[in-house]
């Protein structure tokens, strides 16, 4: 079949109309998803095609109406809240942390939460300090919840529905930079795989190890070592937890060197967890120490140059992976 | 090729340390040699200079065919020509035998430079190859700053990253003989790949003149990648298969166990390590070791070797110590005389042995000769180990953990750290109550450990 | 009329009114007693260190329970503060399996995983005490979404404290309760303390029932140590949501007898306080009210509470001898997807 030319929020969007189409278990809330079409425009149209009952406006109350949809989530339904960003998202993590990721283990396997919760994460856009930082590690953390970044158009659009059909929560994070993202999409053929990495580029000399919005960035800075004659291999985390370990490990196994890009601070970070669990089972494959690059520690500042100063860009990848070939210069 | 070990039946020669035209030494290493067990180096018994390497790297050839031509003052004569005999009873214990004619002791390998005694002891107490220090004291006199300061920088230890260690224990390359390309001159990857290449580059010239019926086998060393050792790791599998199934079909094994009350021996340690310093702090299998020696001179029918119908007894103690591999296989080198070295002295033995096991770095004479080997399986959590006879010895002892288990003595129960001593005996050379015998003298022996 | 919560007294009665309101009373009197009697013996039980964790009592305040639940039936759901011994009890969930989850055994209703603080029986609709002061509320508000969007006829009854009362997330869900016209009974149990706060010290306005109003539901101020009050305030509360009234609150004004928790050496409280208010015991009170209606006899009353004393004995041999779980099954109900424990590999 053809492929279309779409883009990353229309991907999410057609995922968004499949899902309230195929079941009436599903419905969308959030802040402004309705009319206004979501505040980054993915639920665009919908409550036009679905009414106000599936397609909900909530009140700015992150944590009542996160909260109602894990109890909605418990009843049966299959809810997906959308929260704006991720730092708002911290005034629903109590209930994010202390129901949705507790109430199987805490009930003694009585209860199921099947919710997804949406959540734009990720700098780029001079939004500052409250609205572009990425804490995905943070929900990485967390036993009971699954956690997905898609980073392409095909995730973008593949990952909902395997997410509804889990019966856990899932957190999703959508870069805010990918939103615009555009190109070719093949049609869906069959459920998508949400539990493996993906080699999205393979190389020899050096694995970068990267997730969501670094992805584009990462591929850049592959293109720029080819051109010095080092090979790069690009691993696409896409689910942050559980980590594919198997990919990771097999990347490394060949390469022997590993770089991990990512957009959180470096101090407690997911990179700091793919480093570890590195070292713990393929440090008789390593050839170098590994690298990390990550958002310089420093709330996310408005200013374009030091925006860009802050987070990870493909020549500092590039030089990172130089710096672990032993490539110097 | 000489017989490194009672089973083996060929080798394939790794790797020459040496070059037509170079001067040798007794006692120097001339080449390393894979057996089906592990990487062994091999030592020259003759001294002069090379003439010609008669075997390629990479070549199989079986036990007693000639490697090397040695011209020892003026003539040329067969390096092995001892061994070289025809080589009847390839199994049989024979190899063993002429290995020990050929070489009772093995000799510490000559120091150029000057040195004390107690520089000497120094350096082999810290495991410091005299050759490589430079001597800052008078006229190039090595001294005992010296020799702490390499012992110090790790002078054994090259910087290498994680995966070039690994690499070179499969590639049989000594790090410390590759110059290191990364960051502060670390040994990559890349830097032992070169340099096996670069050893494996000389071969075809010499390969002409290698013996044609050398049974060909192809060069173990496949660089670059993982599945390179399989063909080793399963080569040695069947080795250990092939000889531990004729130690069952042979031998009339009999089992004793004993349980030994560790308190003494554990205080004593924790005592005497206090005294040394962390790097020579001794661990219980020095004291373990030491009692069986002891305990094998005191009650002597289970040490030496089942010959010709026979039990023969062994010229002194040599215990043999089971080291398993980290990629799987086993290797039993010998600390020599066991009976005459004092724990820590034991300890330094050991440690240098097992360390070299696990890097194939053994020379052959370290791995064969012994006469009573011990197994301890402590490390890996079990009680008790109840082994199988290395042939042609008598008997194999046992480990398992040290533990904390509830003890009665004189009618009062408490908690002491205990270990489960047993003994594998071949019961053509003994019985029960000589076995019996044995195990209580360890048991002794290990209640005064200050008189070990 | 609930048929989900125990009724250890069953004398047949037949016909009259007075038989059936007088069964009725006896049925309440022992919801009371069930709970009064367990958590007397929890009290004993922690002494003796048989159970541990923060343990929360509900002596005094069991006219809220055993009249809100009444007013409940087994379709409604229920969501439940750490505080719910007796909320457990009342609605049903069996005394053997409370009490075995306060031993943390594995035929307690969490499978030991939850304790006091976290009793969870989904047959009966019971979701859980909730530990976080608050957080039970938006959770609630989900059930009652889930109910209103399929359309079905149950109502959510949410219990919380007036502590949790001052937390953004009772504010935030009630607002949106109202939004939504959501079936949900907002039960909040004033005992005057948010701990060892009192309720003068925590809120500017202390007359709840009044704020609660102003996010536009019915809110009634009921006397939470007379059971048939609360009963009645709740059925009538019931009786609006299922009518698609949306969201009601009752402010059951109520004493806790015994401190916070296990933990707590009650300093704040003055004694005579407690005195003034144990006049006011929600158990004497209905067995007065009984007596004097000749509803009630020594001889009844003695076998009723023989009844209460029994079951929680049982409930505590059982919890004594039942198995613990396995260790190896520590990482059991952490999620279904399999990988998802990276420690499991």
């Amino acid at each position: 079949m053809a492929t279309a030319t779409t883009t990353y929020r229309e991907a999410l969007r057609e995922a968004l109309r499949e899902a309230l189409s195929a079941d009436d278990r599903v419905f969308l809330m959030g802040e402004d998803v309705g009319k206004y079409g979501g505040s980054f425009g993915v639920s665009l149209g919908l409550v036009e095609e679905f009414g106000p009952e599936r397609v909900r406006d909530t009140p700015l109350s992150e944590s009542a109406f996160v909260g109602t949809g894990i109890g909605a989530a418990i009843a049966g339904m299959r809810p997906v809240v959308e929260v704006m960003t991720v730092n708002f998202s911290l005034l629903a993590l109590d209930q994010i942390l202390n129901n949705a990721a507790t109430l199987r283990h805490m009930s003694g396997g009585q209860l199921s939460v099947p919710v997804v919760i949406r959540m734009t994460t990720g700098a780029g856009r001079q939004l500052a300090a409250q609205h572009s930082h990425s804490l995905e590690g943070w929900y990485a953390h967390i036993p009971g919840i699954r956690v997905l970044a898609p980073a392409t158009l095909e995730d973008a659009r593949g990952m909902l529905a395997p997410a509804l059909a889990d019966p856990d929560p899932v957190v999703i994070f959508e870069h805010g930079s990918l939103y615009n993202v555009s190109g070719e999409l093949a049609p869906v053929e069959g459920p998508l795989d949400v539990a493996s990495a993906a080699v999205r580029r393979s190389g020899d000399d050096v694995t970068l190890l990267t997730y969501g919005g670094s992805l584009p960035k990462v591929l850049s800075a592959a293109d720029l070592l080819a051109g010095e004659g080092i090979s790069a291999e690009v691993v696409d985390l896409r689910s942050l937890r559980p980590l594919d370990d198997a990919t990771i490990m097999a990347s490394v196994a060949r390469t022997h060197r590993a770089v991990v890009v990512d957009e959180g601070w470096r101090t407690g970070s997911l990179a700091a967890e793919v480093s570890a669990r590195i070292t713990e089972q393929a440090f008789y494959e390593l050839d170098a120490p590994v690298g990390r690059v990550c958002s310089a520690e420093v709330p996310i500042p408005y200013a374009r140059h030091l925006e860009e100063a802050a987070l990870p860009q493909a020549e500092g990848v590039a030089a990172a992976a130089r710096e672990a070939v032993g490539h110097r210069g | 090729m000489p017989s490194l070990g009672a089973d083996m039946e060929a080798g394939t020669l790794q790797e020459w340390l040496v070059a037509p035209g170079d001067t040798v030494t007794r006692g120097d290493v001339i080449a390393v040699v894979e057996t089906d067990k592990s990487a062994v180096e091999v030592e020259c018994f003759e001294s002069g200079t090379v003439g010609r390497l008669l075997v390629a790297p990479g070549t199989r050839v079986p036990v007693g065919a000639p490697l090397a031509l040695i011209e020892a003052a003026g003539r040329e004569t067969a390096a092995r020509d001892r061994a070289a005999a025809p080589v009847e009873q390839p199994a049989a214990p024979r190899p063993r035998k002429a290995g020990q004619e050929a070489a009772p002791v093995p000799q510490p390998p000559v120091v150029h430079a000057e040195a004390g005694p107690l520089v000497r002891h120094l350096a082999d107490e810290r495991g410091v190859d005299l050759t490589a220090v430079h001597g800052s004291g008078p006229g190039g006199r090595i001294t005992r700053a010296d020799v702490e300061g390499t012992a110090h920088e790790g002078g054994r230890r090259p910087r290498a990253t994680p995966y070039a260690r690994r690499l070179a224990a499969e590639l049989r390359v000594d790090l410390g003989t590759v110059r290191g390309t990364g960051r502060d001159g670390a040994v990559r990857g890349t830097d032992v790949r070169k340099a096996a290449h670069l050893r494996a580059g000389p071969a075809p010239a010499a390969a002409e003149t290698a013996a044609p019926s050398a049974p060909a086998r192809a060069p173990l060393p496949v660089p670059g990648r993982a599945g390179a050792a399989e063909p080793a790791a399963a080569a040695m599998r069947r080795a250990i298969g092939d000889l531990m199934s004729r130690a069952n079909r042979e031998i009339p094994h009999y089992y004793l166990a004993t349980t030994i009350d560790m308190s003494a021996a554990l205080a004593w340690l924790r005592a005497r390590n206090r005294e040394l310093p962390v790097g020579e702090r001794m661990l219980p299998a020095a004291l373990l070791l030491k009692a069986v020696a002891t305990a094998a001179v005191e009650v002597p029918g289970l040490n030496g070797f089942w010959q010709d119908g026979g039990f023969v007894p062994g010229r002194g103690v040599h215990l043999g110590f089971v080291v398993s591999l980290r990629n799987g296989g086993l290797a039993a080198p010998v600390v020599r005389d066991a009976d005459s070295l004092a724990p820590a002295r034991l300890m330094t033995r050991l440690k240098d042995l097992v360390e070299r096991a696990r890097r194939g770095r053994l020379r052959g004479t370290e791995i064969t000769g012994g006469t009573l080997t011990v197994s301890s399986l402590g490390d890996q959590g079990v009680e008790a180990v109840y082994g199988v006879i290395y042939p042609p010895q008598v008997a194999l002892v046992g480990f398992g953990a040290v533990l904390e288990r509830p003890w009665a003595d004189h009618g009062m129960i408490g908690v002491r750290p205990v270990v489960t001593a047993t003994l594998s005996a071949d019961h053509r050379a003994s019985d029960g109550a000589v076995g019996a015998r044995f195990l209580n003298a360890v048991d002794r022996l290990l209640q005064k450990p200050e008189n070990l | 009329m609930s048929t989900s919560h125990r009724k250890p007294a069953k004398p047949a009665h037949h016909g009259t009114h007075q038989d059936a309101a007088a069964k009725h009373h006896r049925d309440l009197l022992a919801s009371m007693l069930l709970i009064r009697r367990f958590e007397e013996r929890c009290v004993e039980l922690y002494s003796a260190a048989k159970i541990r964790g923060f343990v929360h009592l509900y002596i005094g305040e069991e006219a809220v329970a055993a009249g809100v639940l009444d007013a409940l039936g087994p379709a409604d759901a229920v969501v439940s503060t750490y505080r719910e011994h007796g909320h457990a009890l009342a609605r049903g969930v069996p005394t053997d399996a409370v009490m075995a989850e306060m031993y943390g055994k594995a035929t307690g209703c969490s499978r030991g995983r939850g304790g006091s603080m976290h009793l969870f029986d989904t047959s009966r609709r019971f979701y859980g005490g909730n530990a976080i002061v608050g957080g039970g509320i938006p959770l609630a508000a989900g059930l009652a979404l889930a109910e209103k969007m399929r359309g079905g006829p149950g109502a959510v009854c949410c219990f919380f404290g007036d502590g949790a009362f001052a937390e953004g997330e009772f504010h935030e869900t009630a607002n949106l309760a109202v939004l939504w016209g959501l079936p949900l009974l907002l039960a909040c149990e004033n005992n005057l303390y948010a701990m060892g706060t009192p309720l003068r010290a925590e809120h500017g306005q202390t007359d709840l029932a009044m704020r609660a109003a102003s996010y536009g539901m019915p809110a009634w101020a009921v006397d939470g140590m007379d059971v048939l009050a609360v009963e009645d305030a709740a059925r009538r509360a019931v009786e609006g949501i299922r009518a698609g009234h949306g969201p009601y609150f009752l402010e059951l004004r109520t004493y806790r007898f015994r401190a916070h928790s296990m933990y707590d050496p009650d300093r704040y409280r003055d004694k005579a306080e407690v005195e003034h208010w144990r006049t006011r015991d929600p158990v004497m009170l209905l067995e007065r009210r009984m007596r004097s209606a000749g509803e009630l006899d020594d001889a009844s009353y003695a076998e009723l509470d023989r009844r209460c004393t029994d079951e929680v004995d049982r409930a505590v041999a059982a919890a004594e001898a039942a198995p613990v779980e396995p260790v190896g099954d520590l990482l059991r109900y952490v999620g279904t997807v399999p990988g998802d424990l990276p420690e499991a590999r």
